[in-house]
């Protein structure tokens, strides 16, 4: 009965066929640590923050008079609408821990390199997308850091030559941040950007899935078709889809139940933390919900300090540091830009941090140490000595690019195992 | 290198959450959100004092009975003054254009109050009105400085003063803030307006987030399953990575 069910299905659609090719019988390197367990962190994150949205919105209702009315009846009146609400906010903070994480991980093990390139292109898609739905999730419980934090990014907009104050205006529907702002950013957050994340998650897992997964050594599993020795191939039952296009080395294991089950501890882990903040410490000591969000916007009264949410601090600081708008606003995006060109900046060939120069290690934890120092100074209060300091993070986060280009022509690099050690 | 990096991504967190600060020192608010008879008399003084020109229109009368254990007759009868239905929203019937003449701004809705200030501020706060004749209403406040809300609890309170005290600082003789003495008039000793500030504090903390105490206790139990899920799940990973060298 069940077999026939299955076999009428398999002949009209490849449900196991795929499901063997990309989540049973995928080929993964054996040595993947834990800096491996991000991706599938953030795509859990992923599909709560869809789930606890679907709901959220039902009782949601995106208008300047009733956002901030509305959140707080979710909280009181909508039976553990507090829970979904929590779950949705600690999960925006959450998905940015584990996709910065999921980042240096590609950085310090080389994996944006080649075959990866487009892969990584991907992943800083879903990057940009990320930011883009995180601030427009931001602004909608209408709170005075909602308004106020959109009004400091949307103007950045009009820093932009000629079109820049149009552009403001039919970004914002209106003249100033309003209602209307509120209306499209909601459409925004709900159905287009959550669509072009997913498909490009979609496209992120297919790119990979085609390249196969990089690993801490950077020694590919994946050798040419016809080199190995029968004893030297994997034990284990790959798909064909794999098997007939390479020889795969015995150092991989399949993805299910192998990989699955190393996930689900991380998940464990993860859980641990993520339900000890949404139970206990939902504001994260002002980060993950800031304070002044807690009074309704107000378009007569600016806070004290307006900061972006932590995740944007770093670029807020680069932002900032530069004390010209139009070019401070160009050195944000180049910040991120040159994140995404990394396969190119980077004209190493060996990928991974171990078997690299001492130099590159250097700049490697120079750069992730930058990047919360320079997240420091854009989520505090300005003082006169962070302007200086956060000039020397500006100059110090390009240098690492820089460096990289340079020192990666002729690097001193340790020989590569001939197979995962 | 890798301990130096275990080291730095310890490290760097506390570093990044050593933020924030203000400028008058602000007292420690001890509140117990389990005392429920604390925040029974809290939510007295607030339905006496505060309701007149501040709201808490995101919460329901019914909702705060429940919570606080007080039977809804007996929080109609003596906690709601102008004849709403115990489901209503708490709101009062000044009117906003008014209140904003009235003190410079309207008096603004009080049911997040604890989250956007804080507990400490706010016990602080009430604590810390003085006589100020240069102000509108003859109080001015230690830590909101020309606020335009008068000394509401003056009655409970009495009027309260600054007092200064002659000190010796870098060798020369200076009257220094030493704090805030009622003059005694008011219905309540220093000790009894402390311990009623402090039960209006917890009720402003409890309508904050009414939720909390249920998060907790269901929080708990959360984290046990998932530390048993873990368990189970780490010794099943455990077995089937057993032969994978």
């Amino acid at each position: 009965m069940w077999k026939n069910l299955l076999d009428w299905i398999e002949y009209r659609i490849p449900m196991m066929r795929v499901a063997k090719m990309h989540a049973i019988e995928y080929p993964a390197p054996k040595n993947m640590n834990f800096w491996y367990v991000f991706g599938f962190l953030a795509t859990i994150v992923l599909v709560n923050q869809i789930v606890t949205g679907i709901w959220l919105t039902m009782s949601f209702e995106p208008s300047a008079e009733r956002a901030f009315a509305s959140v707080e009846y979710i909280m009181r009146e909508v039976d553990y609408g507090w829970v979904l609400r929590y779950m949705h906010s600690t999960g925006a903070s959450a998905f940015f821990i584990v996709v910065y994480l999921h980042m240096f991980r590609g950085m310090i093990y080389g994996s944006y390199q080649k075959p990866r390139e487009l892969l990584w292109l991907f992943g800083m898609f879903i990057y940009l997308a990320l930011m883009a739905e995180a601030f427009m999730g931001y602004v909608l419980p209408w709170g005075q850091m909602s308004y106020w934090g959109a009004q400091v990014i949307v103007s950045l907009f009009g820093a932009i030559p000629v079109i820049g104050e149009d552009l403001t205006v039919w970004i914002q529907g209106d003249y100033v941040i309003s209602g209307a702002t509120l209306n499209r950013f909601f459409a925004l957050h709900v159905i287009a950007l959550p669509l072009v994340i997913v498909i490009l998650v979609f496209l992120h897992i297919v790119a990979l899935h085609e390249v196969g997964s990089n690993n801490p050594d950077g020694v590919e599993v994946k050798r040419k078709k016809g080199s190995l020795k029968e004893e030297e191939k994997s034990k284990f039952k790959m798909h064909e889809y794999y098997t007939s296009k390479y020889d795969i080395i015995d150092d991989v294991v399949p993805f299910f139940p192998h990989i699955v089950l190393k996930d689900l501890v991380a998940f464990c882990v993860f859980l641990l933390a993520f339900c000890y903040i949404l139970f206990f410490k939902p504001e994260m000591g002002g980060y993950f919900l800031e304070a002044p969000n807690f009074e309704i916007a107000n378009p007569l009264k600016t806070p004290e300090h307006i900061f972006p949410v932590w995740y944007f601090t770093p670029f807020y600081a680069i932002l900032k540091a530069v004390p010209d708008k139009l070019f401070g606003v160009i050195a944000m995006f180049a910040a991120i830009i040159m994140l995404a060109l990394l396969p190119w900046v980077d004209r190493g060939k060996v990928k991974s941090w171990r078997y690299r120069s001492g130099i590159h290690k250097y700049n490697l934890l120079m750069f992730a140490v930058v990047f919360v120092f320079l997240g420091y100074l854009g989520g505090t209060p300005q003082e006169p000595w962070k302007v200086i300091a956060s000039q020397i993070g500006t100059f110090l986060y390009f240098a690492f690019f820089g460096l990289l280009w340079l020192y990666s022509k002729n690097e001193k690099t340790k020989p590569l195992p001939e197979r995962i050690g | 290198m890798k301990k130096l990096v275990v080291l730095l991504s310890f490290l760097l967190p506390s570093l990044v959450m050593a933020a924030g600060g203000s400028k008058f020192p602000l007292d420690h608010a001890d509140i117990d959100r389990t005392d429920q008879a604390s925040l029974q008399s809290g939510a007295k003084v607030f339905m006496n004092y505060c309701m007149g020109c501040h709201q808490t229109q995101y919460q329901r009368y019914q909702r705060t009975f429940e919570d606080l254990g007080i039977p809804l007759e007996m929080g109609q009868a003596n906690l709601q003054f102008t004849g709403e239905k115990v489901g209503d929203y708490m709101k009062n019937a000044m009117p906003k254009e008014s209140a904003a003449k009235w003190f410079g701004a309207a008096p603004p809705d009080l049911t997040l109050v604890a989250r956007v200030r804080g507990a400490d501020w706010l016990y602080t706060y009430l604590r810390t009105f003085y006589v100020d004749e240069s102000r509108p209403f003859g109080v001015n406040n230690k830590v909101f400085p020309d606020v335009g809300m008068p000394h509401v609890l003056q009655e409970l309170q009495g009027i309260p003063r600054e007092t200064h005290e002659e000190r010796m600082i870098d060798g020369e003789m200076k009257s220094q803030y030493v704090g805030i003495k009622s003059d005694g008039s008011g219905t309540l000793s220093p000790e009894e307006y402390d311990k009623a500030v402090l039960d209006l504090v917890n009720y402003l903390v409890y309508l904050g987030e009414p939720s909390r105490l249920q998060a907790e206790s269901m929080g708990r139990w959360v984290l046990v399953f998932v530390l048993v899920l873990f368990v189970f799940v780490y010794l099943l990973k455990k077995e089937y990575w057993r032969d994978v060298h």
